[in-house]
């Protein structure tokens, strides 16, 4: 009889006793992180909330009216396009150039870190002032059509409206100029992080430069990838000021539509509407870019 | 409406300084700049949305102190965002340090019941000889003047002398019609082997004007009421094919003065301030000549700026002094020869003008006194809704003229746009439509 009723108030404790430094290391913990929340929160969330809010807002309450506006614009699916198409021809460009740039500074030639700076300059130009810069060279009276003058052909209208692939391959050509940068810094980063062993021990057994590329540096760089893709994909949505600078609006991107709506249009609620439209799809590319790459090794984990 | 609306800058040189203005913002916060212009104790604060560009502010400072004589006038030329909120907070606070506020037609309208009444002032300026539509425009729709008009400005048409060549047989150029206009265009066309007539079709261009004030009145006889009728589908059937003999790198042209200059372009409609650079070093190879008449009449869009005074305005004696010095036709005259603005008195102009304000001058008054003259206004009383209904003209002309759009279907959807604003904001129409109220698409 004693014994169970001694060994009750035994095991009674060891419940609270077992939890109390759990709720002890929570409470810590949510006092450290605590002022990371308040910040998100003030920083991040209540611009969201405030932007969802401004984006389904008119002047009777909560509204579609807004979308609707948004998609009637004739700017605004010739917009979507030109962002997309945008994305879906620079964003593997862009990986291979780095990919290059990245395997050439690894393989130490004479001045290796120079090539470095040189190539990571970019990073430090705003894209309105690379926008800028091209603009000198493609615009009608620029540098290239001076070129073509001076070998005797005819200049083009590189930015005319009607000639849609030239005015992309400009926009292009700026973008990829400007933005490569980023991945470039990000793949050495990864490139870095691999030990020198595994491609040693490849090249022992005698798989050549293309093999050794795809089966063993790819595979160990997914995890540095996966952040530049991500990270790229997004900023290619927000692409804007590059455009702008050279074309004006006869190359609309979403993001520059939004600025349109905002500041010339002044109408906060449609802007906030493509904003939106511009958050969503980051968000889903971001979400699809993780699922895809997953390292399939660590899957089942 | 925006200052911007006729005297912006190419989108290059806003870019560039969009760069300047970042660089120059923390030195110019160090240095401790006085944003308000007070200009001390006893002088007249004038508030404007003219004039801003830093060298046409100089000119206009030194016409101010040729003509204001021992009254102190601290000029300060702001946006028109600025404008707006500076004037309201002040009229609304009841603390109000603006002494007059300078601005466009349509800067003013929306303080029509906060500005005082100017009869007296303009009894006494009643020789001064205003035009009757600029007489009644100054009343802002009350019964009595609100402002006293102080510059005012036009489009027209710029000619290189060379396009004359090509002038289809029996037109007179200071007489074209829209017909002849097109004809003309496509002969230069096919004698140069491209377009030749260019158009402000760039981000910061003004052609949604040559729609509002021109073409449509032109062809319609309205602006809003009848933006979607057979006259319009019309008018704008004719901009499918005008934009076909137009130079299409207008879509790029912010401002005409660049690419006439630079013989891109051989004739162009724009601001006449927008115009002036091009023309003025060599005046004799230009010509420039009124917009083209159509089937209701050669429409045309005036430009008036005016002086008010807030209510509760201090030193008002002196506000009224200022007004009257600057009313004179000698101060009217240098403002034209210094800052291109023409005269809204009766005045004679035809003395020593600098040549290209000289050309400029006789269009715009040959524009003015022609017997089909059709008198148009940029929109009034849109508030903040502005920019948007300019965008709907814009469209249009983005739907027809590039993406080759249905022209009943495009002045359908976008009327339809256009009267979903129109019915939010319950405001009168303005000139050439009826003065109905509530203005309404038809």
């Amino acid at each position: 009889m004693a014994a169970p009723a001694d060994a009750r108030p035994q095991v009674a404790p060891a419940g609270p006793k077992s939890g109390a430094p759990r709720r002890k290391g929570n409470s810590a913990a949510l006092l450290l992180i605590a002022p990371s929340i308040v910040f998100m929160t003030l920083l991040f969330g209540w611009p969201m909330v405030s932007g969802f809010l401004q984006a389904f807002g008119g002047p009777e309450g909560l509204t579609t009216a807004n979308f609707t506006r948004m998609s009637q614009d004739p700017y605004f699916w010739s917009s979507v396009g030109n962002t997309l198409l945008l994305i879906v021809v620079m964003i593997p460009i862009q990986f291979v150039l780095a990919l290059a740039m990245a395997l050439l500074i690894r393989a130490k030639p004479r001045g290796a870190s120079a090539y470095f700076y040189i190539w990571a300059i970019p990073l430090a130009v705003s894209d309105l002032a690379a926008g800028l810069v091209w603009l000198t060279v493609f615009t009608d009276r620029g540098y290239l059509n001076s070129l073509l003058a001076s070998v005797g052909l005819q200049p083009v209208a590189w930015l005319a409206y009607d000639n849609y692939p030239s005015m992309f391959g400009a926009v292009l050509i700026a973008e990829v100029w400007r933005a490569t940068s980023l991945v470039f810094v990000i793949v050495v980063a990864g490139l870095q992080s691999i030990p020198k062993d595994y491609e040693e021990a490849a090249g022992v057994f005698g798989a050549s430069f293309w093999n050794r590329l795809w089966h063993v540096t790819l595979p160990l760089l997914r995890p540095s990838l996966q952040t530049a893709l991500i990270l790229r994909t997004i900023l290619a949505f927000q692409t804007f000021a590059v455009a702008l600078a050279l074309t004006g609006q006869n190359f609309p991107l979403v993001v520059g539509e939004t600025y349109r709506w905002y500041t010339g249009l002044q109408d906060p609620n449609v802007a906030s509407a493509l904003a939106l439209v511009v958050m969503a799809v980051s968000m889903v590319t971001a979400v699809g870019y993780l699922k895809l790459l997953r390292d399939q090794s660590e899957a089942p984990q | 409406m925006s200052v911007l609306d006729h005297r912006g800058v190419s989108r290059r040189a806003m870019l560039k300084g969009g760069l300047a203005a970042l660089a120059a913002g923390p030195v110019l916060a160090a240095c401790g700049v006085n944003t308000s212009g007070s200009g001390g104790k006893g002088s007249v604060s004038f508030l404007s949305t003219q004039f801003s560009p830093v060298e046409e502010r100089q000119k206009y400072e030194a016409t101010l102190k040729k003509f204001a004589g021992d009254i102190s006038v601290a000029y300060n030329p702001v946006d028109t965002g600025v404008f707006n909120t500076t004037l309201k907070s002040q009229l609304a606070a009841g603390k109000v340090e603006v002494g007059i506020a300078g601005g466009l037609h349509g800067d003013l309208a929306p303080f029509a019941s906060q500005l005082e009444d100017l009869s007296s002032l303009m009894n006494d300026l009643s020789s001064a000889g205003y035009s009757k539509d600029v007489a009644d425009l100054a009343k802002l729709g009350t019964d009595v003047p609100r402002y006293i008009p102080w510059i005012q400005a036009t489009y027209v048409l710029a000619v290189n002398k060379k396009a004359l060549q090509w002038l289809p047989s029996g037109a007179d150029v200071n007489k074209l019609t829209y017909d002849q206009y097109l004809e003309w265009a496509k002969a230069a066309k096919s004698a140069n082997g491209r377009p030749v007539f260019g158009l402000p079709a760039g981000p910061k261009g003004l052609h949604h004007r040559f729609y509002q004030g021109f073409l449509l009145p032109s062809f319609t006889g309205g602006q809003i009421t009848t933006f979607r009728n057979q006259d319009a589908v019309n008018a704008w059937t004719y901009m499918r094919e005008l934009w076909a003999n137009t130079n299409p790198a207008s879509t790029n042209y912010d401002f005409m003065q660049e690419p006439l200059a630079n013989g891109e372009v051989m004739v162009a409609w724009d601001h006449v301030a927008r115009l002036i650079t091009a023309v003025k070093d060599k005046p004799d190879d230009w010509q420039m000549v009124p917009a083209p008449s159509g089937p209701k009449g050669k429409g045309y869009l005036l430009i008036v700026g005016g002086m008010a005074v807030p209510k509760g305005s201090p030193e008002k004696d002196k506000a009224f002094e200022l007004i009257k010095a600057l009313s004179k036709p000698e101060a009217q005259i240098e403002t034209l020869k210094s800052n291109a603005f023409f005269p809204v008195v009766k005045t004679d102009i035809s003395g020593d003008l600098p040549g290209g304000v000289a050309l400029e001058a006789k269009a715009v008054k040959a524009q003015q006194e022609a017997s089909d003259a059709l008198l148009a206004l940029p929109p009034v009383g849109l508030g903040d809704k502005d920019p948007q209904v300019s965008q709907l003209f814009k469209n249009c002309f983005q739907e027809i003229c590039l993406n080759n759009a249905d022209v009943k279907a495009t002045l359908d959807r976008q009327g339809a746009e256009l009267a979903k604003i129109m019915d939010t904001l319950n405001v009168p129409c303005w000139a050439p439509d009826p003065k109905a109220s509530p203005c309404k698409v038809a």
